[in-house]
């Protein structure tokens, strides 16, 4: 099996999807001839031309709007939005429309489609360039949300969420897009987005995280184990719906849990998994349920490192839990 | 005029034939050229520090230059600018300290901004020039609006938005117009046709004969202008800015000009650009054309230019060395103007970091690279 990178990966899934289906299209900015900012969309343009992958006028609530407008027709339209940041003006289109097709029309109409968007830090690209606004999303019932940790992952989910009849945002953790090489599979084959990861099994205590922040947990889980701190580390993979039970499974194992982010803190994903932690697995606790996260600021430009959680702030939040009487 | 005609004044490629608008004298003229001049002089070294990695990003605005100190030179102080990345020229038309526009870059203590954005983003509030958005267009409604408060307090004050082609298919760009001209707003479109939004071309941002074909269906003037002819941009907006100031509500300028450049140190247009198409562009550069005009009016010596040069260099190098030489913000500085207090609930944040860094040491900075 080759090694690729994550965005060797997603590439590759958005070859073979178009190859396996002429319903496939992509339309975004500057996807075309330059491939995307990233490359991520590198290919495929020279291959199915003009009319199956389209550069766009500058309008993310037109190439959203549009989108929808192919998935009510039939198509399974993957839109990209350039950078998570820049989704805002398409968000009405997001919310209003795409996530309440199916509920409105009582199951008449459907969005097919999966909404591929750059997110996170890790560029030096400002607040424009770094926000992980995936609690925006996951908020928002009738949306599937989700965000792969690994290459392998990427494919496997990419190709899940672009085969699957409801509605994805699939937020793309830009700093992993080249960030290591990992074996991938040749050809067609999907991930399961309903399923939690165990990405690393350990008894002492659950860290759940997602995207981005999974290497991060994982390198402060190797740390923690020379101090004789066994982690489990869950990789979420999607944030709407849930796999609440993978999540309270280990709890009841382990006693102790920190949800770990890189979005800010309040009314967040991690604060979802927080109360749900609380409410179904008190008995199990043996410590107060931590948040590793950004801070309630924006997105800093020069400050970045001090804003994102690093393995430090993982490792303290690990010793803290693991250490409460 | 057709759609498709523009407005020039100095014939090109520029012998000196053509009249220089009325009111502006060989001074005038020369501070125009010295604006252009200096802008490319900052855009190149911006560009080099970002290639030697002691910045992080770099938007140039090469072969923009008349495009933007025509507009410049035609506004009054009291103006107000809510301007693109793309602009800075008339920053430096408005004497604006290179120490600003580097600490800027850098992020540094000293900046402006607290180094909360990227590069060329800057907020500059002595000169009106507010704080400048990623995102494409938001700047054109806020612009509207206040326009409409110097209205309502009865100022003369014109408010001037800048974008460039790809902005006018922004929903800010809809919003902002209608409302400019259901208010009669004094409000001054700059849409500066450069022929890209990053690799996508202007003709597949619209299928309108021209942008300032756009004005028509908001009822107000849209003027379309040779975006390299500095004299033709000034007029066109020195009319505009009357006609704002006396009632005559907004009007969309077009000025149709060509990035010579990259869209940002990210991009190589070599990859969706004719070699041709900019070389066809570089013989117009709105420098070389200008300054034949000059030459032409006898306002224009190798000497005087080679001092401009020198100046600027130095100018340049100064605060470059001033700005590399100042430290980050402070930590807890992160915190800061988040709301008009830092709340409870951001001071327990910004204690438990402090906390950790007495505990922990200084928190490393892995770097990362901007890509766009």
């Amino acid at each position: 099996m080759p090694k690729i990178t994550m965005l060797q990966a997603l590439n590759d899934a958005l070859h073979l999807a178009m190859e396996r289906d002429d319903d496939v299209v992509m339309l975004g900015e500057d996807i075309g001839k330059k491939g995307g900012v990233f490359g991520t969309t590198a290919g495929l343009h020279e291959k199915y031309g003009d009319m199956r992958v389209m550069d766009t006028p500058l309008s993310e609530c037109g190439i959203i709007g549009t989108a929808v407008g192919m998935a009510v027709y039939g198509l399974r339209p993957v839109p990209e939005i350039q950078f998570q940041d820049f989704i805002f003006p398409g968000f009405d289109q997001i919310v209003s429309e795409m996530a309440k097709m199916r509920y409105r029309s009582g199951g008449h109409f459907t969005c097919p489609m999966v909404v591929r968007t750059p997110s996170g830090g890790g560029i030096r690209g400002g607040h424009y360039h770094s926000q992980s606004g995936e609690a925006y999303f996951a908020h928002t019932p009738g949306l599937r949300v989700v965000m792969p940790s690994t290459p392998r992952e990427a494919k496997g989910l990419m190709l899940s969420a672009i085969f699957c009849d409801d509605p994805v945002i699939f937020l793309e953790p830009k700093a992993l897009y080249r960030h290591g090489k990992e074996e991938v599979e040749d050809g067609f084959f999907t991930i399961d987005m309903d399923k939690a990861r165990i990405a690393r099994d350990g008894k002492d205590v659950t860290v759940v995280s997602w995207g981005a922040m999974v290497p991060i947990c994982m390198d402060a889980a190797n740390e923690a184990a020379e101090k004789g701190i066994d982690v489990e580390i869950i990789d979420m993979r999607s944030m709407l719906p849930w796999d609440a039970e993978t999540v309270l499974e280990s709890v009841r194992k382990t006693g102790r849990c920190i949800a770990v982010q890189e979005a800010p803190r309040t009314c967040s994903f991690a604060s979802e998994i927080a109360a749900t932690v609380a409410e179904k697995a008190v008995d199990s606790l043996e410590a107060p349920v931590g948040r590793v996260s950004g801070f309630d600021t924006p997105f800093p430009y020069t400050l970045e490192h001090v804003y994102k959680p690093d393995k430090k702030r993982v490792i303290n939040a690990i010793e803290y839990v693991a250490n409460w009487q | 005029m057709s759609e498709t005609e523009m407005l020039q004044v100095m014939d090109a490629p520029g012998k000196g034939k053509g009249k220089a608008p009325a009111g502006l004298k060989g001074d005038d003229l020369k501070a125009m050229f010295r604006a252009m001049f200096r802008t490319r002089l900052l855009d190149q070294r911006g560009m080099n520090l970002q290639r030697q990695g002691r910045i992080g990003f770099y938007v140039p605005s090469f072969g923009q230059e008349a495009s933007q100190i025509g507009a410049g030179y035609a506004m009054q102080d009291q103006d107000i600018l809510f301007p693109s990345y793309r602009v800075i020229s008339i920053a430096l038309l408005r004497n604006v300290d290179l120490n600003v526009i580097f600490n800027q870059a850098w992020g540094n203590a000293k900046d402006l901004c607290k180094g909360r954005q990227m590069p060329n983003h800057y907020a500059i509030p002595d000169i009106g020039w507010q704080s400048i958005s990623s995102p494409i267009g938001t700047q054109i409604s806020h612009a509207v609006g206040a326009a409409r408060a110097a209205q309502i307090r009865g100022e003369d004050k014109i408010s001037w938005a800048w974008f460039g082609d790809g902005g006018t298919s922004s929903n800010d760009f809809h919003a902002g117009m209608n409302f400019a001209g259901v208010w009669k707003s004094p409000c001054i479109f700059m849409c500066e046709n450069n022929h890209w939004a990053i690799s996508v071309p202007q003709e597949m941002q619209t299928a309108s004969q021209s942008f300032a074909a756009k004005a028509v269906a908001y009822g107000m003037p849209g003027i379309r202008v040779d975006g390299n002819d500095v004299l033709a941009v000034y007029e066109a907006c020195r009319e505009a800015r009357e006609r704002a100031a006396n009632g005559g509500g907004p009007t969309l300028i077009e000025t149709v000009t060509f990035r010579m450049g990259p869209h940002s140190s990210s991009d190589d247009p070599s990859k969706y650009q004719a070699q041709e198409l900019f070389e066809h562009w570089q013989e117009k550069d709105p420098i070389d054309r200008f300054r034949a005009w000059l030459k032409g009016k006898r306002l224009w010596t190798q000497k005087w230019e080679d001092e401009l040069k020198e100046e600027m260099l130095a100018e340049i190098a100064a605060a470059v060395e001033a700005a590399e030489s100042t430290p980050a913000p402070d930590v807890e500085t992160l915190f800061d103007d988040v709301w008009a207090e830092v709340p409870p609930m951001l001071v327990e944040q910004r204690e438990a970091l402090l906390d950790q860094i007495r505990r922990s040491g200084d928190i490393e900075d892995t770097g990362g690279a901007f890509p766009l």
